[in-house]
């Protein structure tokens, strides 16, 4: 990983979130308030535009700049848990070593672990952590290299998907969408739409290259 | 969408650009971070109370600051949470060294970017969380019920307290008191628009109505042929009720809020209706507040919210105040 890649999936993901943008904003509609998908556009816009900035500086340091930038440019539950994220992967160990597959897969798990803690919140509780623990879980089981990373990212994809789609059927225990109960049913969470489509659009990415 | 914008990115910059020149006299608007402080500093010894939210509630918060309620407020974007730069400036700004109490309203945005502010601020401080809805079920492993229309009667109560000098502790028990006193329960006739979206949060019927909304078009607790306001007020009423179990004869303060679309002639007739069942239940009112002040963009609608009253919240709520939406005594 390094900050070339970063800033080349940011725009990946930018791409992918504006095509689905009126999506996420009706699922949004239909559980919360509908602000989800303006915080997830104004935060890759930001570190879009930091490009100029960042991309000659160390990983470590680039990555606390994200976080920054995150933290103070987005606000709402998705600007403190994705900075929260950045910022966690700025702490990993060995940043200034040659990141590899492996060394990438902690940070991601390093950084998905502080949003579980900043979020408290749990698989099972329809929101975006219902796809990235799992994707989290599943990263700690490639990060060793026994297995192929290929096959191991599009069995990210899948697991991606299945989790996604599963919080239709859930209860909200958090998050805006627990304030409805049985009404919050029926309906995709659109955190867990938002991050399904990133890890997606990472995946198929590395898989491509 | 029919609203007075220029361009949607430069929405909350202008308004607060008016809020600071319009209240010159008691407020200051900072940018980047955004908050707004009071004019004056913050006198030695006096603890400073910081609260903030998404935009689009207005006068809630930043129409509160000012003697004897808030030392500044945060906001953010329409209807998401500030960001914790603003609230670690926000302190390091107004903390004359006796430290600093934050109003949170228990939504997931704002106790996290709260949390976060308090984390990076390195000053004495601690945080009441306020959760007054009862539309919504309580319970320790979800988010809880919503912090909404009582979050003003906590920041004007201990704002009155902090002015008279109350400690950090002394603050945080009393907004705790006021808090768990309170109960809300609100309707919404019509959605909102939020700017940046362009188009009404949810649908809904000409004859219909969402009983237990929240303060962002948020649904509430089901979709219901409108009624007339007496049944309205009844059963806003009856749910509030059944949680604060207030004793007979109990005193209380009754506050009818406007979500911002609803006209103060309603609002009046809400408190009409209102006094006369709660009467009819026992329940002495001894103060009132009637009024837009913890709106939702131009949604039509009302919350009521009944505090239980015991001196010290009386005293304190009786306590001189001068912020731009809220002013008596001085």
């Amino acid at each position: 990983m390094s900050v070339n890649f970063l800033i080349s999936q940011a725009k990946n993901i930018q791409i992918v979130i504006d095509e689905n943008a009126s999506e996420i904003e009706a699922l949004d509609q239909n559980i919360g308030d509908g602000d989800h998908i303006f915080n997830v556009q104004r935060g890759l816009k930001l570190v879009v535009e930091l490009e100029k900035d960042i991309k000659n500086l160390p990983l470590q340091k680039s990555l606390n700049m994200i976080a920054m930038k995150v933290l103070s440019g987005i606000g709402g539950s998705s600007g403190a848990l994705f900075g929260t994220f950045f910022m966690s992967m700025a702490k990993t160990p060995d940043l200034d070593k040659n990141v590899n597959f492996s060394k990438a897969c902690e940070m991601i798990i390093t950084g998905i672990n502080a949003m579980k803690e900043r979020g408290k919140a749990d698989v099972g509780e329809k929101t975006m952590m219902d796809v990235l623990i799992p994707v989290s879980e599943k990263l700690n089981e490639l990060k060793s290299g026994n297995k192929d990373m290929k096959e191991g990212l599009s069995e990210i994809i899948k697991i991606a998907e299945e989790r996604m789609l599963a919080t239709k059927d859930m209860l909200a225990t958090k998050g805006r969408a627990s304030f409805l109960g049985e009404r919050a049913k029926g309906h995709i969470d659109p955190g867990a739409r938002s991050s399904q489509l990133i890890i997606d659009t990472i995946c198929k990415s590395v898989i491509n290259q | 969408m029919k609203k007075f914008i220029n361009n949607v990115d430069d929405f909350l910059k202008e308004s607060l650009n008016g809020f600071g020149k319009a209240h010159a006299d008691i407020i200051k608007v900072n940018f980047e971070p955004n908050f707004i402080s009071r004019k004056s500093k913050t006198k030695e010894g006096k603890v400073s109370l910081i609260s903030g939210g998404g935009s689009g509630h207005e006068p809630m918060h930043g129409g509160f600051v000012g003697h004897g309620m808030l030392d500044a407020a945060c906001p953010g974007f329409v209807f998401s949470a500030p960001t914790p730069d603003q609230m670690q400036a926000a302190a390091e700004h107004v903390d004359s060294g006796a430290g600093v109490l934050f109003i949170v309203k228990n939504y997931s945005g704002d106790i996290m970017n709260f949390q976060m502010g308090a984390e990076m601020y390195s000053g004495k401080n601690d945080s009441i969380i306020t959760n007054d809805d009862v539309a919504v079920e309580d319970s320790t492993f979800t988010t809880g019920r919503r912090g909404v229309a009582a979050t003003v009667l906590v920041e004007k109560i201990v704002g009155s307290l902090a002015e008279n000098g109350g400690s950090l502790e002394e603050c945080k028990k009393l907004g705790e008191k006021v808090n768990k006193n309170s109960g809300t329960m609100g309707v919404a006739f019509t959605s909102c628009t939020v700017p940046a979206a362009g188009k009404p949060t949810f649908d809904i019927g000409n004859d219909e109505m969402e009983f237990g909304v929240g303060i962002h078009g948020e649904p509430g607790r089901k979709r219901e042929k409108i009624q007339s306001s007496k049944t309205i007020v009844n059963n806003m009423l009856e749910a509030i009720l059944d949680d604060l179990k207030p004793q007979k004869n109990e005193k209380t303060l009754l506050f009818v809020n406007g979500m911002g679309g609803t006209p103060l002639t309603e609002l009046y007739l809400v408190y009409d209706n209102a006094c006369e069942i709660l009467k009819s239940k026992g329940i002495e009112i001894t103060k009132s507040l009637v009024g837009n002040y913890c709106t939702s963009l131009e949604m039509q609608g009302a919350s009521i919210t009944l505090l239980k009253c015991d001196e010290e919240i009386l005293k304190n709520w009786d306590a001189p105040v001068h912020t731009a939406a809220m002013r008596w005594g001085m």
